[in-house]
């Protein structure tokens, strides 16, 4: 039924590349009126491109849009507003020191000869929030006052003042909690009541089936499919986002049986460890060459939890014991064997203006303090090593590390850290917008690790890759630690159940 | 909610207010009218540069250029005036174009080159002050008597009291100011960039025609005080506000600006000023204490304001 | 050829070429040197001389402009460290006395580093912009330098603390020693040790550096304090040149020189790679141009335009390659979008 109506959007062949990568090639879209369409893709499958190149931030290379029929061309984000698209992004591009009535209206503020009517726009902006999104909030405060699922809302009655046809939603639910986020659902169920055409963009399976009526595919910047949601099974989609690499996942080797983790000695102990409003106080033991994961939705504390055990932040209350002795630096820690990489590769990870070398050493050389070096052929022995081992790519030391892709700065990074042949290595989603292949190394390695004696802790939103190298998954729900499950109770059902809890 | 919007221009009037007050109760003659007024007629050109920076400052950028640009008018309208016999009713209009189009230039290179503000408007500087010594490296004094008849001229007030017309043009100049911020597209999108660059420009406003509006506007701004200035020392000199933009800047910060942009208010600037010429007043009273005390408490001042200007950000950035 | 053009070195020293060409064919004996009761004499032994302050300050810049930082009270701390040392030898017994002397220029030194490390807390401690946190000390800093000298030019008559700026060893003026000694340590403590990592590391991306184990906030506070410390030297150097301290004018303008000598050099505003001896060519290109501009006669103040222009040439050329840019405008000039928004995907 759907089909026969003529879509308000239809992009075909789109083409885009930047210098080194071809970020789309070919790629078809289309839009109907009154539905939300999810568009479905790995990191780095092209989302993001197709979007900034709807929307006017990227020009095309190729290929055409029409809306409405018409041919569409925009130069910029302004235009695409003026054409009827507008986006919100999922970190808020609002600006916060304006307020919330401002943020609705700037660019089109009701104006007499040149004067902003302030009065006039203020009653307009809390009759819009109120209408159309039962948002009841004082429209004269600066928009950083509120939450971000406020401000994203802030952000939907902007795009919709702009009288839009098409609403882009690029991730909003990321840093939202799930009674933010079925505020949102409701709200947008009302506006696709309305007629608008919505295209959302997630990494959460259960909300695109919640949610959504027609489903795009797109890998490595190449149209898989279209589909209607209720036509393509959850494996499916899983096996269309991921495509054949699904099967190199499977030759994975899992954990031998029975490698049971009691008898070994602790090496960290966290005991009432919690910081207020990040995660309440949870008790967690990690022993000699074991692999704990922990699992749980984005936002259920699982950085936070990764952060207070490498003393990254500083805890409220609670002890942190790394063998027998306290921890409360992340330099501490590093000395006392712990390592972390965080899931901010680029703001927390990489140097980015220095080469792979000395983005490896870096850790190293900062325990043995600043007089201590490491010569210079000793460096370029190590980065030899590492590279090889980890098989990094390109393979020359001296290449700066931004100039290297996601996985391989993540091989980077791993590599610096076990050059302090850590005790105990916190992976805070190592996996995440690498490629299917760099992935699989990253996974065989924590198993090689952990079987050699090396306890790590494996954070990652995917529940296959927690499952399959951990021996004890530590459940969160809601910013708080659950349960913990091993042995043989560990697998997706009881896991999944945990983290829904009820 | 109201307090934290407006702390710290609050901050800003208590501290007038208070050390008005503490002047007053020192010396004898210190609590007049009048002497609030000299604070305007000494300080009318400081008053017209800092308004200009506050809006460069509230963008996130900053203006080093202005003493230079101050010192280049008063450079440029006392050869014209004074060696080439033009009539002010001339060079006024054109020094004032020629500041604004310095600062368009400026605006110009920072947005479509974006190399920081800072490196350009230093540049900015050193070619605006180099370009004096270019047209003399002496004083040239003026006599015209246009410029001495505006120089001279006391506006009576009720009571006694009298102000310059320097006093008024800057009074009129921040009165525009605060329309200019409040009620007008062009001072909103000022804000909208402070906050947040990329977003303005997500959100379609037009960045680059305001950022570089923002420091023609600066430019405008301190060729006017360039005028004033002219007016206030009857003189061109290459000297001339050496050091001013430290001044201006420290006046924009003292009265609640913040420096990493996006928030800060006109009336704020204007009371940041007042602090700077009420500390100077009070030096002067005092007789025994030695000028260059006014350098360390405006320091002081500065550090204190930095300080809250910190300790406020932090307490915002920890609020879910 | 290509990849010598990339060199960080090849333009500033094309620069300080073509400079020193000019003054070649402009005037023949430039690069005479003659020597005379003992001294060298010559306009290249001048600008070393007159280039020391600068290049002191200069190399201490680098530095902290390498952490991300900017250090503008430079000029101050030079008055101040002046100011004190010719306070402590005016009011000593006996000014010739090598003790007073020692005693002075350790108490400018001392002071000059409690600066730095005012500067270094407020950044690393309090967290403040640098250039906000060090914008009160050049504030206040002439206040305060004018406090110690009481208003006053300062004059003193002690050859001993006279031979720091002008005195001579081995026919050079002792003061290149000093600069030669304060590169070398840099070069040493920055190259040889671990420092020199830890800083670009801090200056590229402060949050991972703390994040691997680097003491972020104690390699800031030790970069203001060498800072610090080189406007200090600087400032016994100018003020022993001329054997007075004038705590209104001294090191005026420093700061922007020495950044802009570092910004010529090649380190980046945005912190990261930084390189001393391209800053130390940058500092000879500014002296080398004042000097030429002395020498051909044009009013010394004029030296400010091109200055300004020199500014500008060299931003123009470091940011982002600056004619790659020209037609990557062009290309995309119907997007203005594509350019701003720098991060994709």
């Amino acid at each position: 039924m759907l089909n026969e109506r003529q879509p308000i959007l239809q992009m075909r062949r789109i083409h885009k590349h930047f210098p080194g990568v071809k970020a789309l090639s070919g790629v078809d879209f289309r839009l109907f009126p009154g539905e939300v369409h999810a568009l479905m893709g790995e990191n780095g499958a092209g989302k993001s491109t197709l979007i900034k190149v709807l929307t006017g931030v990227y020009s095309i290379d190729e290929g055409h849009v029409e809306l409405e029929g018409q041919e569409l061309i925009v130069r910029s984000p302004l235009e695409a507003q003026a054409a009827g698209i507008s986006t919100v992004y999922q970190e808020v591009n609002l600006c916060p020191n304006l307020s919330v009535a401002e943020n609705i209206f700037i660019g089109r503020e009701p104006r007499r000869l040149g004067r902003i009517l302030w009065k006039e726009m203020n009653q307009k902006a809390a009759d819009l929030l109120q209408e159309r999104l039962q948002l009841h909030i004082d429209v004269t405060q600066p928009l950083d006052t509120y939450s971000v699922a406020v401000q994203q809302l802030v952000a939907i009655a902007r795009a919709l003042n702009i009288s839009a046809k098409v609403l882009i939603l690029d991730e909003p639910t990321s840093s939202l909690d799930r009674n933010e986020v079925e505020q949102l659902f409701r709200i947008m169920n009302n506006l696709k009541k309305e007629g608008l055409s919505i295209l959302f963009v997630t990494h959460f399976l259960d909300q695109v089936y919640e949610i959504s009526d027609r489903i795009t595919i797109l890998r490595n910047g190449e149209f898989v499919g279209e589909y209607m949601a209720q036509e393509l099974p959850r494996i499916e989609l899983v096996a269309k986002m991921i495509g054949k690499d699904l099967r190199l996942l499977e030759e994975l080797p899992t954990l031998a049986e029975g490698e049971g983790s009691a008898a070994k000695e602790v090496m960290l102990e966290a005991s009432g460890l919690g910081k207020k409003g990040a995660i309440e106080p949870f008790d967690l033991s990690i022993h000699r060459g074991e692999v704990v994961g922990l699992a749980g939705l984005l936002g259920s504390g699982r950085t936070e939890i990764a952060r207070l055990l490498f003393a990254a932040d500083r805890p409220d209350q609670g002890t942190l014991l790394a063998e027998g002795e306290g921890v409360a630096t992340p330099r501490q820690a590093i000395t006392q064997g712990i390592a972390f990489c965080s899931e901010n590769r680029k703001t927390e990870g990489i140097i980015g203006d220095l080469s792979v070398r000395e983005n490896i050493i870096l850790a190293l050389q900062a325990t043995r303090g600043w007089y201590q070096t490491i010569s210079r052929k000793r460096q370029e022995e190590i980065a030899d090593e590492y590279i090889r081992m980890l098989n990094i790519h390109p393979n020359d030391p001296e290449q700066l590390i931004k100039n290297l892709s996601g996985g391989n700065q993540q091989k980077v990074l791993l590599a610096r850290w076990l050059l302090t042949e850590p005790k105990l290595l916190i992976l805070d989603e190592p996996t995440r917008g690498i490629d299917i292949g760099a992935k699989a190394e990253i996974q065989k390695l924590v198993l090689t690790l952990s079987q050699k004696g090396m306890s790590v802790l494996f954070i990652s939103s995917e529940l296959e890759e927690v499952l399959r190298v951990s021996n004890r998954v530590a459940v969160l729900r809601d910013r708080r630690k659950v349960t913990e499950i091993a042995d043989k109770e560990l697998n997706q059902q009881n896991v999944m159940q945990a983290i829904a809890g009820g | 909610m109201f307090s934290r919007k407006y702390f710290s221009i609050l901050v800003t009037c208590a501290l007038f207010a208070l050390m008005f007050a503490v002047g007053s109760y020192l010396y004898t003659g210190f609590f007049s009218l009048q002497v609030i007024l000299n604070l305007l007629i000494d300080n009318a050109f400081l008053l017209i540069t800092a308004v200009g920076m506050t809006f460069v400052i509230i963008s996130g950028g900053i203006d080093l250029s202005v003493g230079s640009v101050i010192a280049l008018t008063t450079m440029i309208s006392a050869t014209l005036v004074q060696e080439h016999g033009w009539s002010p009713m001339a060079v006024i209009p054109l020094v004032l174009l020629m500041g604004a189009a310095f600062g368009w230039g400026m605006g110009a290179i920072i947005h479509y080159f974006q190399i920081q503000p800072f490196i350009v408007t230093l540049a900015g500087m050193f070619l605006a002050r180099g370009l004096c010594y270019v047209i003399s490296i002496d004083t040239i004094t003026i006599d015209n008597a246009f410029y001495t008849a505006v120089a001279q001229t006391k506006i009576d007030l009720p009571g006694g009291s009298y102000v310059s017309i320097n006093v008024v043009i800057a009074l009129i100049v921040v009165a525009l100011a605060v329309y200019l911020a409040h009620y007008t597209r062009f001072g909103r999108n000022v804000y909208a960039i402070g906050g947040s660059e990329q977003s303005a420009l997500l959100m379609g406003l037009p960045v680059a025609q305001t950022k570089i509006g923002v420091y023609t506007l600066s430019g405008f701004c301190s060729a006017l005080a360039g005028v004033v200035f002219t007016f206030y020392m009857l003189s061109g000199y290459g000297l001339h506000a050496v050091g001013m933009e430290l001044d201006t800047i420290a006046a924009v910060v003292i009265g609640g600006t913040l420096l990493t942009g996006g928030v800060g208010y006109v009336m704020g600037t204007f009371f940041g000023v007042l602090i700077q010429g009420v500390i100077q007043t009070i030096i002067s009273f005092e007789g025994t204490l030695s000028s260059w005390w006014t350098k360390i408490v405006i320091g002081l001042l500065l550090f204190m304001f930095i300080l809250l200007q910190r300790v406020l950000s932090t307490r915002r950035s920890m609020q879910p | 050829m290509n990849g010598l053009m990339k060199h960080h070195l090849f333009w500033p020293l094309v620069v300080l070429a073509a400079l020193l060409l000019f003054n070649l064919l402009y005037s023949p004996d430039f690069f005479q040197l003659v020597m005379r009761d003992g001294h060298l004499y010559g306009s290249l032994i001048d600008i070393l001389n007159f280039g020391s302050p600068l290049i002191l300050v200069a190399i201490g810049m680098t530095l902290v402009i390498a952490t991300k930082g900017i250090d503008l009270s430079v000029g101050s701390v030079v008055a101040i460290s002046g100011a004190m040392a010719c306070l402590t030898i005016s009011e000593g017994a006996d000014q010739q006395a090598g003790g007073l002397v020692l005693t002075a220029v350790g108490m400018s030194l001392g002071l000059s580093l409690v600066l730095g490390l005012w500067n270094g807390f407020l950044v690393a401690g309090a967290g403040i912009q640098p250039i906000i946190a060090t914008l009160i000390l050049m504030v206040a800093g002439r206040g305060i330098a004018q406090l110690i000298t009481g208003g006053q030019i300062i004059t003193v008559t002690s050859p001993a603390y006279e031979y720091i700026g002008a005195g001579s060893l081995f026919a050079l003026p002792f003061s290149i020693f000093i600069v030669i000694a304060m590169y070398i340590a840099a070069l040493l403590l920055t190259r040889k040790t671990a420092l020199g990592l830890f800083i670009e590391s801090v200056g590229c991306n402060p949050k991972a550096s703390r994040l691997a184990g680097i003491r972020s906030g104690l390699v800031t506070v030790a970069v203001y304090m060498f800072c610090g410390l080189c406007a200090g030297i600087a400032g016994l150097i100018l003020s022993s040149n001329v054997s007075s301290a004038d705590g209104n004018n001294a090191g005026l303008w420093y700061e922007l020189d020495a950044i802009l000598a570092v910004v010529i050099g090649g380190t980046s505003l945005n912190g990261g790679r930084f390189y001393l001896t391209g800053t130390l060519v940058g500092a000879l290109i500014i002296q080398t141009l004042t000097t030429t501009i002395y020498m051909i006669g044009v009013s010394p103040e004029i030296t400010l335009v091109v200055k300004a222009f020199v500014v500008l040439a060299v931003c123009l050329i470091q940011s982002e390659s600056f004619r790659k840019k020209l037609v990557h405008r062009w290309k995309t000039r119907r997007y203005p979008a594509e350019r701003e928004v720098t991060r994709h995907v």
